[in-house]
């Protein structure tokens, strides 16, 4: 027996690749769409695996740093470096931004850390593609290549200018904005910044409040401004494990002896993912179903259409004898054909596409496959409409009155 | 392969119940022997494409009996089980449009019955070309459907109805398209095949050309058949 689904392709080639061109781009929508949901993924576990900590410590019952703004004191660190199996702790800041070079405004994340001699302290770049990592403890930064600064560019963050140094690559933010390290005196300063006036102004009303300026204590004026001046937070405290220790005692330990919150990696894994993104997850979800819809409706309808255009072959197929069976199987395959074709150029479109996309679209072959599975699964389906017109056929039709 | 030709007796359809019931066929009697071809004609309306219909095995007549080859199919109900395999084996038809499957060459278009009747592709291929070759239009073997004459196609519809041998072929104005030329052709085609293969062929018409080459024929009007004689002129 011969393939009557191959046949017709073959005959009205140019209708099938036709429609399933058009069907691919929409696959490969779907495809870029389910990229961006694995790329959201991805930045939010390269965030937590380029900040090199087992344990972030946040401010009480708060998702921080990354979920929920958190706020801790910067003398905490030394009191969590105590505890036991802690190898390093580490203070840092992020502030989420627009950062000026030049003419041009790039949003970024600024990430603060402590100026150390040694490299890969906990929260700094593991690796630079470029230049070196940060030896001053001011005016100095570190930037993803994704900002497009260059070494030797001076940035402007607020007030203050600084130089780029070295340059790092995937260093971004869980929404996908890149990083720019630097240290953690200007990150702070930057955070809590206030222009001249708010300055004055909250001199002026500390001078004006009794129990600041009191007659006969000297010095307690300038005690009090000066704590309002000076900042002395930080968003999280990252913290290393000594080799070979458990995260999740040491995790204990810290939240019952110092009443602050603690996140494992997998914790923190969880807030990303499942709290973070979790709302960018269900609008992509949402598209993935309208997409499947549209595809299911065009497959439908061409796989009709083609069916209708047939109807006088098909009886006559029938009256010299084709069991209902193989007209069925005869519309499915061509519909099965259709997807796979559509599938192919989805996925073609959607790999060279993908680099295009400002955000990191992450295409996995497992997504490709269950892509794949799906798309036939709902060419199959879309199918049975033409199939049911199809049997309903009277073979008596080709004889005619 | 039968040898009794086709066999109707006290043949009765009637379409629909009630007020809107029409009454097709009423007493259809006739007898088509092996290797014979008879005439079918009456005015439009008579009940001709219902009786090649209830033939066909495509729709149930309402009463009767039929016999085709040696065993009775209809008698007050169907006596085979599979309709499809009846017609698929042991009826071939030729319809006024030749309705070949575009998608399909020549060839296989003619190939196609034994395929579904489970024949391997090369066999009924062969067989195929044999037909071709006897229809004279085997040099077309490869063309599409698209790139043939209209009596072109007509005779690989011909072909594509007798390639299963079957024992009875239904013709519907089988020359209504074609020229007088290419229709007695075809009605020397249909001869020549019934005398080889030793068929029981019914061919409906209402071609003034091609009537006076029947030996009989059948009148039917309002559903009943007359038998009478046919000139039967010969071929030159
Ligand atoms: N499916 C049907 N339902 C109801 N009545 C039908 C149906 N098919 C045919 N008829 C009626 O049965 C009668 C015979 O129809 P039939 O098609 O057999 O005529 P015919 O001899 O082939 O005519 P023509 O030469 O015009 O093709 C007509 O009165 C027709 O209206
Ligand atoms: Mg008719």
């Amino acid at each position: 027996m011969i393939s009557l689904a191959g046949r017709d392709i073959l005959h009205a080639w140019g209708k099938f690749i036709f429609t399933g061109f058009g069907l691919g781009l929409l696959i490969g929508v779907t495809l870029v769409m389910a990229g961006v949901y694995r790329g959201m993924v991805d930045d939010g576990k390269a965030l937590l695996d380029n900040s090199g900590a087992d344990l972030w410590v946040v401010q009480r019952d708060t998702l921080g740093p990354y979920a929920e703004s958190s706020s801790l004191h910067d003398d905490l660190y030394r009191s969590i470096l105590a505890m036991p199996r802690v190898a390093r702790a580490a203070n840092v800041t992020y502030l989420t931004m627009q950062v000026r070079q030049g003419g041009q405004d790039v949003r970024a994340m600024v990430v603060g850390i402590v100026p150390s001699g040694e490299v890969c302290a906990p929260g700094w770049p593991p690796h630079l593609v470029a230049g070196r990592q940060i030896t001053r403890g001011h005016y100095e930064a570190v930037a993803d290549v994704a900002t497009g600064f260059a070494t030797g560019d001076r940035i402007r963050i607020r007030r203050n200018e600084y130089t780029v140094v070295g340059l790092t690559r995937r260093m971004v933010s869980s929404s996908g904005d890149p990083m720019v390290f630097i240290p953690l005196r200007d990150a702070q300063e930057a955070q809590f910044l206030k222009d001249n006036d708010a300055i004055l102004q909250g001199r002026r009303r500390t001078e004006a409040n009794p129990a600041f300026n009191r007659p006969g204590v000297p010095g307690l004026l300038e005690a009090a401004i000066d704590s309002q001046s000076s900042n002395a937070y930080v968003n999280a405290i990252l913290v290393r494990l000594e080799p070979g220790a458990s995260p999740s005692q040491v995790a204990e330990t810290i939240r019952r002896w110092k009443r602050l919150t603690v996140y494992t990696r997998a914790q923190m894994e969880e807030i990303l993912v499942g709290k973070l993104i979790a709302t960018s997850a269900r609008q992509i979800g949402m598209f993935l179903a309208i997409l499947a819809v549209v595809s299911a409706a065009i497959v439908a309808f061409i796989i009709y259409t083609l069916t209708m255009d047939k109807i006088r072959e098909i009886a006559v197929l029938k009256l010299i004898g084709t069991r209902n069976r193989t007209i069925a199987a005869m519309i499915m395959q061509q519909a099965l054909a259709l997807g796979v074709i559509g599938f192919a150029v989805g996925k073609i479109t959607a790999t060279f596409a993908g680099p295009f996309f400002p955000k990191y679209v992450l295409l996995l072959p497992r997504d490709a496959v269950s892509g794949l599975l799906a798309v036939l699964a709902i060419c199959a389906l879309a199918s049975l409409v033409a199939i049911r017109m199809a049997l309903r056929v009277d073979p008596a039709e080709a004889i005619g009155g | 392969m039968g040898t009794r030709g086709i066999r109707i007796e006290g043949l009765r359809k009637r379409y629909g119940s009630g007020d809107t019931a029409v009454d097709a066929l009423r007493r259809v009697d006739m007898h088509v022997e092996p290797g014979e071809v008879v005439g079918l004609i009456g005015p439009s309306g008579s009940g001709k494409s219902t009786l090649l219909k209830c033939l066909g095995a495509v729709i149930d007549p309402t009463a009767g009996r039929m016999t085709l080859g040696d065993e009775a199919t209809y008698d007050d109900g169907w006596k085979v089980r599979d309709l499809r395999a009846l017609r698929r084996d042991r009826i071939g038809f030729v319809f006024q449009a030749p309705y070949l499957i575009p998608f399909l060459d020549v060839t296989d278009n003619v190939a196609l019955p034994p395929m579904l009747a489970g024949a391997p592709n090369a066999e009924a291929r062969a067989r195929a070309l044999e037909l071709l070759a006897a229809l004279d239009v085997r040099h077309r073997a490869r063309a599409m459907p698209s790139q043939l004459s209209g009596g072109e196609q007509q005779r690989v519809a011909i072909a594509r109805g007798l390639v299963n041998r079957p024992p009875v072929i239904l013709a519907d104005e089988p020359t209504a398209p074609l020229d007088s030329e290419r229709a007695m052709a075809v009605v020397r085609i249909l001869n020549d095949m019934a005398r080889r293969f030793e068929t029981a062929i019914i061919v409906v018409t209402h071609d003034e050309k091609i009537i006076p080459t029947f030996r009989r024929i059948y009148h039917i009007r309002d559903g009943v058949t007359h038998e009478e004689a046919g000139e039967g002129r010969a071929f030159e």
